[in-house]
């Protein structure tokens, strides 16, 4: 299925939601899964929360489990495949403190691959999850160029086994979806965090920033936390703390 | 002023056949390394996830950007009314066609799905400075055949001034356009300039004047018609002009970086120690697309020399590339700040200089481009009079003759003596 056509109806949906609305008028329901069959609203902004301070060096879980329910197959070339997640080991040269994070596509409000890309195959849901339509994605790689972060990767070479739930192209770019298809299918979770939880470091959490009621809500509002590039105002969705 | 006579080029002998051959060659060439990285992924090019454009897109921007300046010979000519400059109009504008083709066919053909030509024909981010390109550089096709008609039709040629002002006005942006689409690379250190727009348009006066001068030279050579001094001077000194200012604004690019501490890193790689980055800026953009053309322009051991000047025009060519090269590709090996003030690494290559080598599919591709640029020129002077019978320069500046002989006349005189 065309994720832009879902994000049409999704739109379109919400347009005529937004109006029956009364302003000011929150449904908390919303909040939970939505039913595949509504559309997608922009009452909800999907993000991660990321602890770098429980993250763990040399811990990889996120990445594999990511490239796993994703189909990202690994041809043991770093330069050319594609990493839809990565660990970044980062290091205070002035003080020596180390510490570890991941990294994926941010999910930025606004998403300088979106405002690059020619063709509009660089999109962002109303409910924040930026997407690349591989249908109408020609392969030009301005918006990897655009990324700050170089969250996107460009298929190198044929691939083959691929997930149904996320398809991939050779000639296209593709990222981080924040496991659409889960959310979209109500798991209220990403492989990622998933993965983390997994493992016993709760490093990642997955939620809805517009819902003051879920655990990453409240802890953006009572902690502190960073966005990556802060000074080039974008927004994301994905939040560190520990930074 | 004489009237000035435009024919078509013969084209039946073996040289012209010879010329084609070696075109048809070398596009034929673009087209094969295009479906071999389609068919295999551009797993098979130097392109990396670090390094997205490459080779192909130096030799497409370099084009495109030479593209406007070619015609700037014709604007001279309608919008400033220079008389001398009239009769090199049609070719001038028939240079902005054929190397604007040359450039956008190689970005199509390196695109991951040179096959979805019509979705990006037909699908626009209005947003995005590229969908808007593609309606720059459409409209500037159109802009240019209708100026090339006007100025080819005599009952309309009064009114070449104000489609060539358009079509003057249309390249200024259509250059901006070019230019911003590195301006828009917020994260990137080495396109974080305002000065990038000027410097593109500075860059095509000389990039599509080195090559006008080329096609100008070879032309006239080949075909045997009768090419005077007073144009190729006058030529080769706007082409000097040119070239000094690209080296300025340079300069003052790098100046301003300078002055801001967080793009030390990048000034540092591209001055200092960025090994083969460094060179090929010093050495390629501006000791020989700069330093030993301007030389050769303006000394006047080579000043008379046609070999010379051709020389300098091909050293434009070639550090204008270089140039190109430097903005792209050095520009892409330079890490980003994903911390800043933090040592980063990853399997995904951050914190590190990243790594590329020109594959050969790349290099084919790109002078491809090149190819189409000039077989679409040379079919098109075979086909329509672009070409004027003579520039000798009794007819070009009959002052400019007279002024000659008399110079002659008083060496000749002094030699004598
Ligand atoms: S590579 Fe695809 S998604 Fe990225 S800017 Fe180009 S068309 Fe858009």
């Amino acid at each position: 299925m065309s994720l832009s056509r879902r994000e049409f109806l999704g739109a379109g949906t919400a347009a005529v939601a937004g109006t029956a609305l009364a302003p000011g008028v929150r449904l908390i329901e919303l909040a939970a899964a939505r039913r595949p069959e509504d559309a997608v609203t922009a009452k909800q902004r999907w993000g991660l929360l990321i602890d770098t301070g429980k993250c763990s060096e040399g811990c990889t879980a996120c990445v594999e489990a990511c490239h796993e329910e994703n189909g990202v197959t690994d041809h043991g070339k770093p330069l050319t495949d594609a990493q839809w997640i990565r660990k970044v080991e980062a290091r205070d040269p002035q003080t020596g403190y180390a510490h570890s994070l991941p990294v994926m596509c941010l999910h930025c409000e606004t998403p300088p691959c979106v405002d690059v890309c020619p063709t509009g195959a660089s999109f962002r849901r109303v409910d924040g999850i930026v997407l690349v339509d591989k249908h109408i994605c020609i392969g030009c790689r301005y918006c990897m160029m655009a990324c700050p972060y170089k969250a996107r990767s460009f298929i190198h070479e044929n691939i083959t086994d691929q997930k149904p739930d996320a398809p991939r192209g050779k000639g296209t770019v593709e990222s981080c979806t924040l496991c659409v298809h889960k959310v979209d299918r109500g798991d209220g979770t990403t492989a990622c965090a998933e993965a983390c939880k997994e493992d016993g470091h709760q490093a990642i959490v997955f939620g809805d920033l517009n819902d003051s009621q879920s655990e990453i809500a409240r802890r953006l509002k009572s902690e502190s936390s960073v966005q990556l590039r802060a000074d080039l105002n974008l927004n994301t969705g994905v939040r560190y703390q520990g930074l | 002023m004489t009237k000035i006579h435009y024919s078509t080029i013969d084209g039946r002998g073996l040289g012209f056949l010879a010329l084609l051959g070696l075109f048809g060659a070398m596009i034929l060439g673009g087209l094969g390394a295009s479906y071999y990285m389609e068919h295999n992924g551009h797993i098979v090019t130097g392109m990396t996830n670090q390094i997205v454009w490459g080779t192909p897109h130096v030799f497409a921007v370099f084009l495109i950007v030479a593209a406007s300046g070619a015609l700037n010979v014709a604007s001279i000519a309608s919008v400033f009314g220079r008389a001398m400059y009239k009769p090199l109009g049609r070719l001038s504008g028939l240079l902005a066609l054929t190397l604007l083709a040359g450039g956008l066919a190689v970005l199509v053909l390196d695109l991951g799905r040179p096959d979805r030509l019509i979705v990006a024909m037909t699908y626009y981010n209005f947003k995005s400075i590229f969908a808007w390109n593609i309606f720059l550089y459409v409209g500037f096709f159109g802009v240019v055949i209708v100026y090339l008609w006007f100025m080819m039709e005599h009952r309309f040629n009064r009114f070449s001034k104000q489609i060539g002002l358009f079509a003057f006005v249309w390249r200024l942006v259509l250059t901006t356009g070019t230019g911003s689409i590195f301006g828009f690379l917020v994260a990137r250190h080495a396109y974080d300039a305002a000065i990038m727009a000027p410097m593109f348009i500075i860059m095509s006066f000389a990039f599509g004047l080195a090559i006008y001068l080329l096609v100008l030279m070879a032309a006239y050579r080949w075909t045997g018609r009768p090419l005077g001094d007073a144009v190729v001077t006058r030529l080769k000194n706007l082409l000097g002009v040119f070239v000094a200012a690209v080296l300025y604004f340079v300069m003052v690019y790098h100046l301003t970086n300078l002055y801001a501490t967080q793009h030390h890193g990048i000034e540092r790689f591209i001055l200092l120690d960025g090994g083969v980055y460094t060179q090929v800026f010093w050495i390629g953009q501006i000791l020989i697309g700069g330093i030993v053309p301007l030389l050769i322009f303006f000394t006047p051991l080579f000043g008379r020399s046609r070999f010379m000047t051709a020389v300098g025009a091909s050293l434009v060519v070639a550090g204008g590339l270089a140039q190109v090269y430097t903005i792209i590709i050095a520009g892409q090996v330079f890490p980003m700040d994903l911390l800043p003030g933090m040592q980063v690494s990853s399997s995904f290559s951050d914190g590190q200089f990243a790594q590329y080598t020109p594959s050969l599919p790349e290099l084919v591709l790109g002078v491809s481009g090149i190819g189409i640029a000039l077989a679409l020129t040379t079919f098109a002077l075979k086909a329509l009079p672009f070409l004027p019978d003579s520039l000798s320069d009794d007819l070009v500046d009959p002052h400019a003759a007279s002024r000659a002989k008399a110079e002659t006349a008083v060496e000749a005189e002094a030699a004598g003596a």
